[in-house]
């Protein structure tokens, strides 16, 4: 397989020769050549994610072990403070964070997942940004950090209730972890880092292993009965409905974490008046914006009828498309919420939940309504 | 009734002027579970290639075009509450909507361009 933009060859994962054996149909994804979904399809697989549990490849996305020069682990944390607005430094040993990656303007280059390993940090960056990310933070903090590109590591996801119950029997120290914890451990023999995490709104663990390990790991989760293969598009589907946003499509460089609203994942040290307030690219731009309010919020949309309303469709206030007030930018059918899910940008006078907008569909107009994020309520393991 | 088909993975059936339209169980098996379905609104006249109907995954929608000539005379009215019949049983139950042909001349010439089921077979291989 290419990649039809650009015709170069596609890259694999460790677990290729896995999904070609599970039955799968692949789609080009960030370079990679990636599960759209198995043989029980899309709906199927979203909704056993939900029920019991679902395995996921992601190990396309791009996996940093970032060590301090001075051997501190708190010179690490307060140099990513520098790239981050997130508070890394107070993060404590074996726990996980979201955070951003801002750029001079306030705009996100990239959301992650980041984690105090007692002596480095864990950073798990999107695929399409992984190198980019890497040289980022590189130039900026090179002089303080080595940034190790972990790239040819395995990332296995597994979501849902049922979750815990399978890993746990291979696994001994899974099931003491709480959400955000993050634990370097072993799944049977084999060396693992895992984190009580993913992206579905379900408990679940991602797993980071060796390639040559992966289909190991793999196998023995597919083994247990209340394990299905969970390819990208229910991956999709179920962080919609958790109203977890997707880089590329909610997030950019142009949209920052106020408009985002993703200030929960800057902490109050970080925030204006906090005791290391700002101090991150484009942090003046954000605290403007704090202060003064944006043109553009995200929130999340309902629609009323069954139509799908997709990436891209403008956002109305009225019902014959004269005002525009937004656009979404993701959307799907909800196969647990068994009504189509959206997300999207308006102007703030029109983002209070309850409020009727228009999206357009085909030349028409369809009524949705703003809506509470996630639609499935989170099920984490505090 | 012959049924003829599309490179765009429609099938049509003809009995007198009236046209009968649905996707291949090949084009149902590719879109996977389908989550809504509609067509234009009755009395649309649509040449042969128009779009005349949508269908949705979870995923994507795809437009389903008009395999000869016709307004719409119906849409299949069962589908809005079960779309995945269309999935189940894409070349019966699951069919979409209806055609008037108004011009039954020009309705030759444009059967003699689709496929029968066995060009249609070796076509999606």
């Amino acid at each position: 397989m290419t990649d039809p933009s650009t015709d170069a060859p596609l890259k694999q994962t460790p677990l290729h020769a896995l999904h070609l054996a599970l039955g799968v149909r692949m789609v080009p994804f960030a370079g990679y050549e990636m599960p759209l979904q198995y043989k029980a399809g899309l709906m199927a697989e979203h909704l056993h994610t939900r029920r019991k549990a679902g395995l996921f490849d992601v190990s396309h996305m791009g996996q940093l072990k970032i060590t301090a020069r001075s051997g501190s682990n708190a010179d690490a944390a307060t140099a990513l403070e520098t790239l981050i607005p997130a508070d890394v430094l107070s993060l404590g040993a074996g726990r996980q964070r979201y955070g951003l990656l801002t750029n001079e303007d306030g705009g996100i280059c990239d959301d992650l997942m980041f984690a105090n390993m007692g002596d480095w940090f864990y950073v798990v960056v999107n695929a399409a940004c992984k190198d980019a990310d890497a040289d980022r933070i590189e130039a900026a903090i090179g002089n303080r950090v080595t940034v190790e590109r972990c790239f040819d590591r395995a990332l296995l996801a597994l979501q849902g209730p049922a979750a815990e119950a399978v890993l746990a029997p291979i696994c001994p120290d899974a099931a003491a972890m709480r959400f955000m914890d993050v634990r370097e451990t072993r799944i049977m023999d084999t060396p693992v880092i895992i984190s009580r995490s993913g992206y579905t709104g379900e408990d679940g663990f991602e797993i980071s292993v060796a390639a040559k390990d992966a289909e190991h790991v793999a196998d023995a989760l597919l083994a247990n009965e209340n394990v299905l293969p969970v390819g990208l598009g229910a991956r999709d589907s179920l962080r919609l409905e958790a109203g977890l946003c997707l880089y590329g499509s909610d997030l950019d460089t142009t949209t920052s974490p106020v408009e985002a609203s993703l200030m929960w994942s800057i902490q109050k040290a970080r925030k204006p008046g906090g005791s290391r307030a700002g101090g991150y690219p484009g942090a003046g731009e954000v605290e403007a914006q704090l202060a003064q309010g944006t043109q553009r919020v995200r929130v999340g949309l309902q629609a009323t009828g069954r139509a799908p309303v997709r990436g891209g469709a403008p956002l109305f206030a009225d019902p014959n498309g004269a005002t525009q007030v937004g656009v979404v930018t993701s959307g799907a059918f909800g196969p647990s919420v068994d009504h189509p899910v959206a997300m999207g940008y308006v102007a703030p006078a029109h983002a209070g939940t309850g409020m009727p907008l228009y999206a357009e569909l085909r030349g028409r107009f369809v009524p949705v309504t703003v809506a509470a994020l996630p639609f499935t309520p989170a099920r984490f393991k505090r | 009734m012959a049924t003829y088909y599309t490179k765009s993975h429609e099938w049509v059936r003809i009995d007198g002027d009236i046209a009968t339209v649905g996707i291949t169980r090949h084009a149902a098996d590719e879109l996977g579970e389908l989550v809504f379905v509609e067509a234009k609104d009755a009395g649309v006249e649509l040449k042969q290639g128009d779009a005349a109907a949508v269908v949705e995954s979870v995923k994507a929608a795809s437009d389903i075009y008009a395999p000869v000539s016709g307004s719409i005379a119906g849409f299949n009215s069962r589908l809005t509450d079960e779309p995945t019949l269309v999935s189940n049983d894409s070349e019966g139950e699951g069919w979409i909507f209806k055609l008037k042909i108004d011009d039954s001349e020009a309705l030759s010439a444009e059967l003699s361009g689709l496929m029968d089921q066995d060009s249609y077979a070796a076509q999606i291989g």
